[in-house]
């Protein structure tokens, strides 16, 4: 009972108390102790905390945690790969690699992330209509499983477990290192295309149409919008620029590389929070006619352009003591309906939202429970608070199922074992790869016992 | 495991005919909820069927306040079957004339028994599964009653006191551990209980209790007072002088 730490995601929603392993993860000796040990509650595998539920909480169980040093990766220039101890940030890593040449295959929205989560995740960023999710870009990974035996797994070497790992959400087995992809890149600035569009039928046929042009492309929708304005979002697309194209003072040092936090959140805000309807609503308007109406070509850091949130840190403070949630779903391509019906639910409903995301993804890998697959992927805040909620959730929910959609673990807080069954119909393959390589059950998160995850 | 909206998967109302407890589990209920537990001493008068909803199981089941050296085997037996507990209310409990106890110290005993003893170690062995299992919520019906106690029912209501003093004694106590205690201070509240006593003012009714009590879970408070005015009501009332307390109208 000593030594329990009270853990939430990041959307600071059901926390629960587990004891906290740390360990590096060349420490295999210490690691196999703790993973043959596990008590009756089981553990899961935890990163930065980044997802929004709770995939990374294990109540009256172990969390475990790999503390590692991003100067033990090791970057092969020719075959340009990098072999990456599982506990290592995509922050560390950035600044180990962008100055050599390389970017990540894969970023999301923040680069507080660890290579052990975004295999688990499968996450995905804006150029996965082009380069496919984080597990496409893996080439083979060491693990450690139930029993602390150490195997080396890849889609030639146990396929299934490679597969089941990659999307897993930890239930698998301990991600130890992995060797993944990286993209050379000439600078670390990106050219970036920026149009205000004003409808969804015109953001969707614009990114239908030119997506295949960009690297990266994603719409920054403003989910309050309304009527004519439904959709009305500013299209952001992007290539990693050339030396040509920076500035002459830029190219003297092309691949400079200077992330930086410019304020913190204290944690000292309101109860309820500092978001709401009329907080949110000037936000977007701002935000939106603050956009050029069309700009190309203007060149962007890595932050800026990636990771613009990380710049204010724990900006997740500002939803107050209730937290919120993030709602991410999928429905296929020829599924628009459905997209437009969610977006104008979400409008009407008038919850305060922002920062909405919208994307177009491409072709999905072979991994059974990994989120994306060809459609449109849309995601909302939405504070905790917010008035009929559930009800909402459950609405899109069932919009989202019908149309053949899903949700994303990552994302998840609220949805339930059925709709996952409904949404991820490759369930039973998963569980019973998982069952060959956990079958007592030392694996579990209070994700997996919300969602039955493990059956 | 409650998901991030504060919805529960599995409700157990010990006191499974009381009609707070039964408002209260009524109103938890969402599409993420699989199971409610009612257990009680008459598990044939649940009537189970009020409270079933389409995808969540209704189960009645035995259970006995006085059986102190059961509790923590009915506890555990309640997770081997349901899994988790993500709430549990307390809501068993007994009234009486005080004028009849006044001479029936059996019924006095049998009265603490029940509303003190039986809810302090049935709270404790949920407490400990709480800890096994890194969260839950203990909802606890305590009641004005045990605010300032008066003479017109002073056991019943130091039953009630000691239970609120226990409760937030307890909840202090599982601070850090993922558990919480919320104290529910009801006024009077119109039931089968209280049916033909005379109101006292600031009277409430079961769905008034649940709707404050649900609202007091998601906003993870620790007392929550039904009606809201008897708060500074009782704040003014608990230091009024003795002379003046016991010649106050209240029965």
């Amino acid at each position: 009972m000593t030594g329990r730490t009270l853990l939430t995601g990041w959307g600071r929603t059901a926390p629960s108390a587990a004891e906290v392993i740390v360990h590096s993860s060349r420490n295999t000796a210490a690691l196999a102790g703790s993973v043959t040990s596990m008590p009756p509650r089981g553990g899961i595998p935890r990163g930065l905390g980044r997802s929004y539920g709770d995939p990374a909480q294990n109540g009256g169980g172990v969390v475990l945690r790999l503390q590692d040093d991003a100067d033990e990766t090791v970057v092969d220039r020719t075959s340009a790969t990098a072999t990456v101890p599982a506990g290592v940030s995509l922050d560390d890593l950035l600044d180990v690699i962008v100055p050599s040449g390389f970017f990540v295959p894969v970023t999301p929205g923040t680069r507080f992330v660890t290579i052990g989560g975004a295999i688990a995740s499968d996450i995905h960023g804006k150029n996965h209509h082009v380069d496919g999710s984080f597990g496409s870009n893996v080439l083979r990974m060491s693990m450690m499983l139930a029993d602390g035996s150490v195997v080396e797994t890849s889609p030639g070497e146990r396929p299934e477990l490679f597969w089941a790992t990659i999307g897993g959400m930890g239930l698998t087995g301990l991600v130890l290192d992995a060797t993944i992809r990286l993209l050379p890149i000439e600078t670390s600035q990106l050219a970036v295309d920026t149009d205000r569009v004003p409808d969804l039928d015109t953001l969707l046929t614009t990114m239908e149409e030119s997506d295949r042009y960009f690297r990266y492309s994603v719409a920054w929708i403003d989910p309050m919008a309304r009527g004519a304005h439904l959709g009305r979002s500013v299209l952001t697309r992007a290539e990693h620029a050339t030396v040509d194209q920076l500035l002459p003072r830029d190219a003297v040092e092309p691949l400079a590389y200077a992330p930086g936090q410019r304020l913190r959140v204290p944690p000292i805000v309101p109860a309820r929070g500092v978001i709401n309807h009329w907080t949110i609503k000037a936000f977007n308007e701002i935000w939106y006619r603050k956009s050029p109406r069309r700009a190309v070509g203007r060149i962007h850091s890595i932050p800026a352009f990636f990771h613009p949130l990380d710049m204010v840190g724990a900006w997740n403070r500002l939803y107050g003591r209730i937290g919120f949630l993030q709602y991410q779903l999928l429905v296929p391509f020829g599924q628009e309906a459905a997209l437009r019906e969610v977006l104008e639910r979400l409008a009407a409903s008038g919850a305060p939202s922002f920062l909405s995301v919208l994307k177009r993804f491409g072709s999905a890998n072979p991994a059974p429970l990994s989120f994306p697959a060809p459609g449109w992927t849309l995601t909302v805040d939405v504070p905790g608070a917010t008035r009929g909620l559930s009800a909402l959730f459950h609405t899109l929910d069932a919009l989202v199922l019908d149309a053949g959609g899903r949700h994303y673990f990552a994302k998840d807080g609220h949805t339930t074992p059925a709709a996952i069954e409904r949404g991820y119909p490759r369930l039973t393959e998963w569980r019973a790869t998982r069952d060959t390589v956990d079958p007592g059950g030392a694996w579990a998160s209070d994700l997996s016992r919300r969602l039955r995850l493990t059956g | 495991m409650e998901n991030a909206l504060g919805e529960a998967q599995t409700i157990v109302v010990l006191g499974g005919t009381s009609e707070i407890g039964r408002a209260i589990a009524d109103r938890l209920v969402t599409p993420s909820t699989r199971t409610v537990v009612l257990a009680g001493r008459r598990p044939t008068e649940m009537r189970v069927e009020e409270l079933e909803e389409p995808g969540v199981v209704v189960v009645a089941t035995p259970f006995d306040a006085t059986d102190v050296a059961g509790h923590d085997a009915f506890v555990r037996r309640l997770v081997v079957d349901h899994g988790d507990l993500d709430v549990v209310v307390v809501a068993f409990g007994e009234l009486a004339d005080q004028a009849e106890l006044d001479h029936d110290v059996e019924r006095a005993a049998a009265l603490i028994a029940v509303n003190y003893t039986g809810a302090v170690t049935v709270s404790l062995a949920v407490a400990a599964q709480f800890r096994r299992q890194g969260h839950g919520k203990l909802v606890v019906l305590s009641s004005v009653a045990g605010e300032r106690v008066r003479k017109g029912n002073f056991v019943y209501g130091s039953s009630k006191a000691g239970l609120d003093g226990f409760a937030q004694g307890l909840g202090d106590s599982l601070a850090g551990t993922g558990a919480s205690v919320l104290v529910v201070r009801p006024g009077f509240v119109h039931s089968r209980m209280t049916e033909g006593m005379k109101a006292a003012p600031f009277a409430t009714t079961p769905s008034k209790v649940a709707a404050a009590t649900v609202k007091a879970l998601r906003r993870g408070s620790r007392t929550v007072w039904v009606p809201g005015t008897l708060r500074p009501v009782f704040s003014v009332f608990r230091h009024l002088p003795g002379a003046v307390w016991r010649r106050l109208p209240l029965g």
